[in-house]
């Protein structure tokens, strides 16, 4: 069994979908965790999900790693259990240190909310675990600052290690600038820290998990995350 | 004593600015206007107590790097107002 911990700042607002997908996908418990707790004790993995943590004040994310619940995401992080963030859980990963690079405003400017298509580049994360590299995934965007940055010898080195866990591609698969939604180097949708324990992407798995929301590729990516916890 | 010390983010060079070159094409599209670039920052107006400027330029400098900038896409600059 799996206990499943999904944080919970002033201003985020995709807890409930992500809470929902977990347990209806997993069928394991979830439970909500509000930013100023100091322990993480008993559960197995976290999730960050989207929203506007602090209101994005300063930064995308900005703000959040000062929450008290960051030490022991860390502690969580470095005792090698699975470390999520969904959307502007990924940019608190980032601002905190446990993923590399940072989102800068999007290529055009624009929120960007649609479909997007990705490609899974490396199943060595919690976000991948089983599936196969180069299968494409169905899920929305809903953004406007995920255009993902890093200095070229931080890409190379991603690159490199396999840290890149999704592109974004076209409906065949191809990645091209056409497919990318916001400008990212290397079309990247998410990405996994060298251990291969903390991963993220940008769409959104947690709104397309089950028919009646129009998509269900999402659900794969919490099997994931719950073969992970298994492994 | 109380220093008044103003800190300046920008993003790096290295970095693609949307918002600056966005707003670079907005000054052109006004006939008597031009910029050859924009680069958009941002700054930030601190009160810190310090017996020196430039013990309130270290304070600034460090809260600069830990919590105004994020270095792997922003740098920074500190400077002392003196009034």
């Amino acid at each position: 069994m799996a206990r499943f911990a999904v944080l919970v700042f002033p201003g985020t607002n995709c807890e409930g979908d992500v809470l929902h997908a977990l347990k209806t996908v997993t069928g394991q418990p979830a439970e909500l965790v509000w930013h100023k707790e100091g322990s993480l004790a008993g559960f197995d993995a976290a999730v960050v999900p989207g929203g506007f943590a602090h209101g994005d004040y300063l930064r995308a994310g900005g703000l959040a790693r000062f929450s008290p619940v960051m030490e022991p995401l860390a502690r969580l992080a470095e005792s090698g259990r699975a470390v999520v963030g969904i959307c502007n859980g990924f940019q608190i990963l980032q601002e905190a240190g446990l993923l590399p690079g940072a989102m800068l405003r999007n290529r055009s400017l624009s929120y960007v909310c649609r479909d997007v298509r990705l490609r899974v580049e490396a199943n060595s994360s919690p976000l991948t675990l089983g599936l196969p590299a180069g299968a494409t995934l169905r899920m929305p965007v809903g953004h406007a600052e995920g255009n993902f940055r890093a200095d070229q010898d931080v890409l190379d080195a991603l690159e490199a290690e396999e840290q890149v866990i999704f592109r974004y591609c076209d409906e065949h698969g191809e990645v091209t600038e056409a497919a990318n939604p916001n400008g990212s180097r290397n079309s990247i949708a998410g990405v996994r820290n060298r251990r291969g324990n903390v991963a993220a992407l940008m769409p959104h798995p947690d709104r397309a998990y089950e028919e009646a929301l129009g998509a269900v590729d999402g659900r794969r990516l919490f099997e994931s995350l719950h073969r992970f916890t298994e492994a | 004593m109380t220093f008044r010390v103003r800190v300046l983010v920008r993003l790096r060079p290295s970095v693609y600015d949307p918002q600056g070159e966005a707003i670079r094409r907005a000054i052109g599209a006004d006939p008597h206007l031009s910029a050859e670039s924009v680069r958009q920052g941002k700054v930030f107006d601190l009160e810190v107590k310090a017996g020196s400027p430039a013990e309130a330029t270290q304070r600034a400098e460090a809260i600069a790097s830990k919590v105004l900038a994020n270095p792997v896409l922003e740098n920074f600059s500190v400077r002392v107002l003196l009034d």
